[in-house]
């Protein structure tokens, strides 16, 4: 009976081994073809490794099955190259659950360079997602790009030059940006109708707008939520805006280190933000009619704390600069003041909660805050009532670590 | 083994190919449609008669669409299959629930000059569609240039085609056939791969069988000429239920057919609604377009891009009453880049006819997103 359930064991054990192949995939004629066939016919478990070099592609690539790995050899050395795309939406399209991404680069993508969708369980380390001729509206959209997906993890990679954001995480649940570098895009990094999500520990320079908090009317999941931006430095993203008219960002003042649109319990502390041209910190209501009775458009519960601020509103952007013609000076945070707005007609009226507390600033003491006091969400800003008096020093409960499992 | 045994089984042989050319041709190979995994050449299931896939076997119904899925103007050919007593479920809203054995036979084809598209059609590829019992495969059968031959080709295929269109011009593409993952790109529904034609109200129209043969208890029946299809369906035994008066939707090309809006809605549901619908891979983008969706706002009436990018072309909104020309689902229905197109998968060209009719229904539309005609 024992030899038997050793041999047993013996079996199940080279099975699993047998189970968890790896496909090489070396640059050159017929990589695109052994690639997206490995893509396709890889079972869970499986690692797909890219080889040393350019891989030179025609057609976006697509993964479908569960816990695969695709890996390079680093992201300056094994390149999915989609200059001369034909075909695809994105790079490289992911929609199952438990997907491995590592140590390769997305590089021209037409689209989006990698877009994951409504998953379960997704890892990009060491990824560089890039548009090489730097910034320039005719871009893909965003570069590492997971829509819809539980158990988010985004650590040690590089997003340049998308002409929305680098690094987006968008209706997602359970978030981890970690030790990225987003440099030269319109948004660094923007978590956008997102529930409970730790950005920390990341670069964010030389965008339009360095990290965005964001909340949109009209999608399947809004009201975000629980979101803390921490240890990140966040400088000098004075990049003018080059994002497409129509879309959000475009509305971006260039020169923003943090901006926070909307969303309910965004702790931002203990970064380094400063050299952002308009303002460090904008902290702003949705200013967009919208039809969509659940949304609510007001940033509640906001915490700014030990944040070490910079010079700013040394170059305000965008609609902001008719304040600074106003002869408004330049706060390192600065609020619309909204507390009110209209759904469909019928106003409402939220207990808005925003500290700022034991931030230290260059330019001397705790760093500035001014409230424009446009009380309705939306309204123009040529009905501001400047005030710059702190916010009541409240408590506001800090949302919980994130803690992913990948 | 002596001389006489080997004679003997050689006289069984010959008689047994007798009498099986005497019932005529061997019936559609269900182990064929079951097997994990799937035959290489299309012929293996014999859903044909004849070497050029143009006469059904028994059991196989040819089929057609009041609006197809337009895919860059490709003439399809349509057929169902199933199992000998087995019938698909009707339901008036969503694609019918079919029985487990079922092959949605698909081949696309262009004709040298598609004024005729009834000369010199030269198959690309047979797109297979099998319910098993753990759902839906889907399987490209790629012909060969003899056109005698389909070989399965799941990561996909490019085969350069050149036809005449419609408007006399010379086209020159090369047709992409989809590898298994593109095929989901459409056929998905919460992940899981699902059929977009055949509804009831897709399938509610007359169709000219000819001269078609099926048979009942060993006996051929023979239908001909114009029959309305859902009853015909019925007639046959492969659907349960046609009630008298199902949902249709019009042919989006006829204006006899059906109003300015219903025509484009019925477009927007047959070639966006597999995505944009709230079960859909572009769910979260907040569009819905499928038929049954009322609420113009979800339709894209003033909404806002999400995640359009530069595919936005700098407009504000998706539709914008009154200004086709602002308006980013014709923007992008209009474009032939493939980081602005839609759809993002299945085309090449831009389908001027479908421009025609949204950039109508879309400069007639008022505020509330409805069409006075």
């Amino acid at each position: 009976m024992k030899i038997l359930i050793a041999a047993l064991a013996a079996t199940l054990c080279m099975v699993g081994q047998a189970e968890a192949r790896t496909w090489r995939i070396r640059p050159g004629a017929g990589a695109e073809q052994a690639l997206q066939t490995a893509l396709i016919e890889a079972r869970p478990g499986d690692t797909v490794r890219l080889a040393r070099g350019r891989f030179e592609l025609s057609s976006g690539l697509s993964l479908d099955i569960d816990r695969v790995t695709i890996r390079g050899e680093g992201e300056d050395r094994s390149i999915l190259s989609f200059t001369n795309q034909r075909r695809g939406a994105e790079g490289l399209l992911v929609t199952s659950d438990g997907v491995v991404l590592r140590d390769f680069a997305v590089e021209n993508a037409r689209g989006d360079a990698i877009k994951v969708r409504d998953c379960n369980g997704i890892t990009f380390r060491g990824v560089r997602a890039e548009w090489t001729r730097g910034p320039n509206p005719e871009n893909g959209a965003y570069g590492l790009y997971p829509v819809n997906c539980t158990n988010v993890l985004i650590r040690d990679s590089i997003a340049r030059g998308a002409s929305d954001a680098g690094i987006y995480v968008g209706q997602s649940r359970n978030i981890i940006v970690r030790d990225n570098v987003a440099e030269l895009n319109v948004a660094g990094i923007e978590i956008e109708n997102s529930y409970n999500a730790d950005v920390f520990n990341n670069t964010a320079t030389r965008n339009t707008g360095g990290i965005l908090v964001f909340d949109l009317p009209g999608l399947p999941q809004q009201g975000g939520h629980s979101i803390r931006v921490f240890e990140n430095a966040i400088s000098n993203n004075n990049t003018p805006n080059f994002a497409p008219a129509g879309n959000i960002v475009a509305s971006v003042p260039a020169g923003t280190g943090v901006l926070i649109m909307a969303n309910r319990g965004v702790h931002v502390f203990k970064n380094d933000i400063g050299d952002n041209g308009t303002v460090n910190v904008l902290i702003t209501a949705y200013r967009n009619e919208f039809q969509d009775a659940n949304y609510n458009p007001l940033p509640r519960d906001i915490m700014i704390r030990d944040n070490r601020f910079g010079n700013t509103g040394f170059a305000p952007a965008g609609e902001l600069a008719a304040l600074a013609q106003m002869g408004v000076a330049f706060p390192d945070v600065l609020w619309d003041g909204a507390t009110l707005f209209s759904v469909r007609g019928t106003p409402r009226n939220e207990s808005v909660r925003i500290v700022m507390r034991d931030n230290r600033s260059s330019r001397g003491g705790q760093g500035s805050f001014l409230s424009l006091g446009v009380p309705v969400a939306g309204a123009p800003l040529s009905e501001a009532a400047p005030d710059p008096s702190f916010p009541p020093l409240l408590a506001i409960a800090e949302p919980e670590e994130v803690r992913i499992r990948n | 083994m002596n001389i006489w045994r080997v004679l003997l089984c050689l006289v069984a042989f010959v008689a047994l190919v007798a009498s099986a050319a005497a019932l005529g041709p061997a019936p559609v190979n269900q182990a064929a449609i079951a097997s994990e995994r799937p035959p290489e050449l299309l012929s293996a299931y014999r859903f044909f008669s004849d070497v050029g896939a143009r006469e059904p076997n028994t059991g196989v119904t040819p089929y057609d669409l009041n609006t197809p899925l337009w895919s860059d103007g490709a003439l399809k050919f349509r057929y169902v299959f199933m199992p000998p007593g087995a019938q698909a479920r009707y339901n008036s809203e969503t694609v019918f629930e079919f029985p487990v054995g079922t092959v949605l036979i698909k081949t696309f084809a262009f004709a040298a000059d598609m004024r005729q598209p009834t000369e010199n059609a030269r198959f690309l590829e047979t797109r297979l569609l099998i319910r098993r019992a753990d759902g839906w495969i889907a399987l490209p059968y790629v012909w060969n240039e003899a056109q005698t031959e389909a070989r399965l080709s799941p990561a996909g295929a490019g085969i350069p085609v050149s036809f005449t269109d419609n408007e006399g011009q010379n086209i020159a593409l090369d047709w992409a056939v989809p590898n298994r993952n593109q095929c989901k790109g459409c056929h998905d529904r919460a992940g899981e791969i699902t059929p977009i034609g055949p509804s009831a109200r897709n399938l509610n129209r007359q169709y000219d069988y000819g001269r078609f043969i099926t048979y009942e208890d060993g006996h051929e029946v023979v239908t001909h000429g114009e029959q309305d299809q859902l009853a015909a369906w019925a007639e046959f035994g492969i659907l349960d239920n046609a009630p008298q008066f199902s949902p249709f939707v019009p042919s989006a090309y006829d204006a006899h057919s059906g109003s300015l809006a219903t025509r484009a809605r019925a477009y927007l549901d047959v070639n966006c609604a597999h995505c944009h619908n709230p079960d859909g891979p572009a769910h979260t983008s907040g569009l819905d377009l499928r038929w049954s969706q009322s609420d113009p706002a979800l339709w894209g009436v003033m909404k806002r891009p999400v995640a359009a990018g530069r595919a936005s072309g700098g407009y504000d909104f998706s539709i914008e009453p009154g200004h086709p020309e602002r308006s980013i689902v014709l923007h992008r229905m209009s474009s032939d880049d493939p980081g602005v197109m839609m759809p993002e998968l299945g085309r090449q060209l831009v389908d001027q006819r479908a421009i025609a009719l949204i950039r109508d229904w879309i400069a007639g539309m008022d505020a509330n997103g409805r069409v006075r005609e």
